[in-house]
């Protein structure tokens, strides 16, 4: 375990200036950039590729592979993904604010190899302080003459925009990306024919790459892709970031080599359970990833093969940890709410099934749940995603809907007993028993100025719907509203006792 | 015909200079256009349409995409709270409800005085320092609920101009995702982000 660290080498070893022009420079940066100016596109892209890095978004596609698919009009673009969004993960938050030239650098390699000459950063709108960073940092190197015209006294020119989003976790899928950058609603395109690579921003061959991604660039030419591919003894190269979150003793980002075990993660990198509590789940990578349990999966090898091999990913490296106190139920219903609220509307299965899901959940906890209710969840998961496959069979445009299925699967194969439990006994009896603050899905915006309005929404419920609807029956508009109401209502008192 | 300033305009030429196509500002000028008024009303809409080269239609069907454009009062400051998976297992709905509490607002709504809006929102990438809250999108780590008590009670007596990330973190932040190293000054001066234009310097009066 004792592997070099790429991507937080610098900010470790330089923590108050890691971010600065003048520290970048000193400590090697920007020379890869200036030698990527003097190659080929064939030998950037070949030496990606033999790299074996793969996409750190949670694709984990061959990144030279990706580049290789350009497709031959001009001009081309680079999108940069950094709408960080996948709940758990928060690895790119640190790189923007910490090392932001090193992903500066990378974004002027990945132009190069992709003949680009307009670069676009696209950060979540609730990273304010990751993006003041990195136009910081932007303008140092425009100042120095490394990006706008004739970058580094060459005859390549390359713009570079910051884009801010703006709550939408759906613009992290590429195609929704490009949507929400032309200035439309960030609604994902059908892949075929709107691959990027190909098909676009403005309909012209692009290239998005994630942040860690880019960020490991500037390495993978310093070492060489050898030197590189050997760092992890395993057949994913590189290091990887992993998000550690949940109830473990260290949280944190770790840069790891790929191929330790599970055990090795959470017990020692991240310290073991707090309070000395016991390892009931984890998600192996970010919220749309099936769960983990210790007696099957704690010895596994953390790689991209073993993980798939479990019916799960690695996704965007976000580990959740959760111990023996945590109620599945209520940690399914939040990750299913999220999916719920993100939900861009376009595909039914996807839209309605994860409502549905979503309120099932919640009568479940609250004890209005029936005996047929994990049945009719795997039913409605069904809906979404075909036989509840991982990956998943899509009846979707993008992987969404799919994602929003992974805690049930973890509910019907390792949790059943505790669900039924919860119905039999009426709701829940983990600490701190209390249900989901209002449904997001139909409240996500301030209302107009009203205090006295919540003694209304408190007091206008009745008890969640548990007749014996099939999920087949779409939830109509009558539908929505009332499950606004009904949520709100399950803790109706509380709201009632607010002024 | 436009309503909006002067440095408004110049900032919204500037924007647009750095998109291939006028249409990929919408986004950004809407930002703008909350700076301008707190929040978007029809005629902020209406002016980005404009600047855009497209109609109103087209600029509401973004605006209400997206849960950070705000288009109705939004107070002054505005909380967020994350209940998602990593925040809720560590005690996020217990944050929340404190803040929910602690200023007589409940989800989605704003005070009389237009000072303070309350909100839970899905995961804000600070899972490592769960539980997390944002003011005006400036982050604050590991708070408790007394501290987001604590935090509701300075916003009403301190009625900061600028919302700093750093000083909020020292005053109600716990544990961290990881190591924030130096300190930065700018910060936030309404309830949308505090990047190019929308946000500003602290002087040494404000700390």
């Amino acid at each position: 375990m004792t592997t070099p660290l790429l991507v937080t080498k610098r900010m470790t070893e330089h923590r108050s200036d890691s971010h600065t022009i003048d520290r970048y420079e000193s400590t090697g940066g920007y020379v890869e950039a200036k030698r990527a100016l003097g190659m080929t596109r064939d030998d950037l892209v070949e030496e990606v590729k033999s790299s074996g890095l793969l996409g750190r978004g949670g694709a984990a596609f061959s990144a030279g592979l990706k580049w290789s698919f350009l497709a031959p009009a001009r001009p081309s673009y680079l999108v940069v993904n950094a709408d960080e969004s996948e709940p758990g993960t928060f690895k790119d938050r640190q790189l923007l604010e910490r090392d932001p030239h090193q992903m500066v650098e990378g974004i002027i390699i990945t132009a190069v190899a992709n003949e680009a000459h307009h670069a676009f950063i696209y950060i979540r709108g609730e990273y304010a302080k990751p993006a003041r960073r990195v136009q910081r940092a932007l303008d140092e190197a425009y100042a120095k003459g490394y990006l706008g015209k004739g970058i580094f006294g060459s005859g390549y020119d390359l713009e570079v925009t910051v884009h801010l989003g703006a709550g939408a976790y759906i613009c992290g899928e590429e195609t929704a990306l490009i949507n929400s950058l032309e200035g439309l609603r960030g609604e994902p395109r059908l892949k075929p024919p709107y691959f990027p690579a190909a098909k676009g921003l403005y309909m012209k061959p692009t290239i998005v790459n994630n942040v860690e991604t880019v960020s490991n660039l500037p390495h993978i030419l310093a070492m060489g892709p050898d030197e590189y591919s050997k760092i992890s003894d395993s057949a994913d190269t590189g290091t990887f970031m992993m998000s550690l979150s949940g109830h473990v003793n260290d949280p944190g980002n770790y840069e790891l080599p790929h191929g330790i075990t599970w055990r090795d993660l959470i017990y020692d990198i991240g310290g073991g359970i707090r309070d000395g509590k016991e390892l009931k789940t984890w998600i192996p990578g970010g919220a749309s990833a099936p769960w983990f349990v210790p007696d099957q999966h704690i010895d596994l090898e953390i790689t991209k093969e073993a993980t798939a091999g479990a019916g799960s990913m690695l996704g965007s490296g976000a580990v959740i940890v959760m111990d023996e106190d945590t109620c599945m139920v209520r940690a399914a219903e939040r990750i299913v709410r999220f999916f719920s609220h993100e939900s861009c509307g376009q595909c039914t299965p996807c839209r309605e099934g994860t409502t549905w899901m979503e309120m099932i959940l919640r009568r479940i906890e609250v004890g209005q749940g029936r005996e047929v209710d994990l049945d009719l969840l795997v039913d409605v998961s069904d809906g979404i995603s075909i036989d509840l496959a991982w990956p998943p069979k899509m009846t979707t445009i993008c992987p969404l809907g799919p994602s929003a299925v992974s805690p049930i699967i973890a509910l019907r194969d390792y949790f059943r007993d505790e669900v039924q439990e919860h119905v039999s006994n009426r709701g829940c009896w983990f600490p701190g028993a209390r249900v989901s603050p209002h449904p997001t899905a139909v409240a996500d915006r301030p209302q107009p100025v009203s205090i006295g309005a919540s003694s209304e929404r408190g007091s206008g419920g009745r008890p969640p719907d548990a007749t014996g609807r099939s999920s087949d029956q779409v939830a109509s508009h009558d539908d929505r509203a009332r499950r606004s109401s009904d949520a709100v209502s399950t803790e109706g008192d509380r709201v009632e006792e607010t002024p | 015909m436009s309503h909006w300033s002067e440095a408004t305009r110049e900032r919204a030429h500037q924007i647009i200079s750095r998109y291939p196509e006028k249409r990929s500002a919408v986004m950004p000028l809407l930002y703008l256009a909350m700076a301008e008024e707190g929040h978007l009303t029809d005629a902020g809409m209406a002016e980005v349409a404009e600047w855009c080269e497209i109609t109103p239609a087209q600029v509401l069907s973004v605006a209400s995409f997206y849960t950070m454009y705000k288009r109705e009062q939004t107070g002054k400051y505005l909380i967020s709270c994350c209940t998602s998976i990593s925040c809720m297992l560590l005690g996020g709905d217990d944050v929340f409800h404190a803040v929910e509490d602690e200023s007589g607002v409940p989800h989605g709504e704003t005070d009389e005085e237009g000072l303070i809006s309350v909100e839970h929102v899905e995961c804000i990438g600070a899972c490592g320092g769960a539980p997390a809250v944002q003011v005006n999108y400036e982050l604050i780590e590991g708070v408790t609920p007394e501290k987001g008590r604590e935090l509701v009670q300075w916003l009403r007596k301190a009625k900061p101009e600028i919302v700093n990330t750093d000083e909020m973190q020292q005053l109600f932040g716990g544990s961290r995702s990881f190591d924030w190293a130096i300190p930065e000054d700018e910060g936030a001066i309404g309830p949308y982000p505090a990047f190019g234009p929308l946000g500003t310097v602290r002087s040494e009066a404000d700390s």
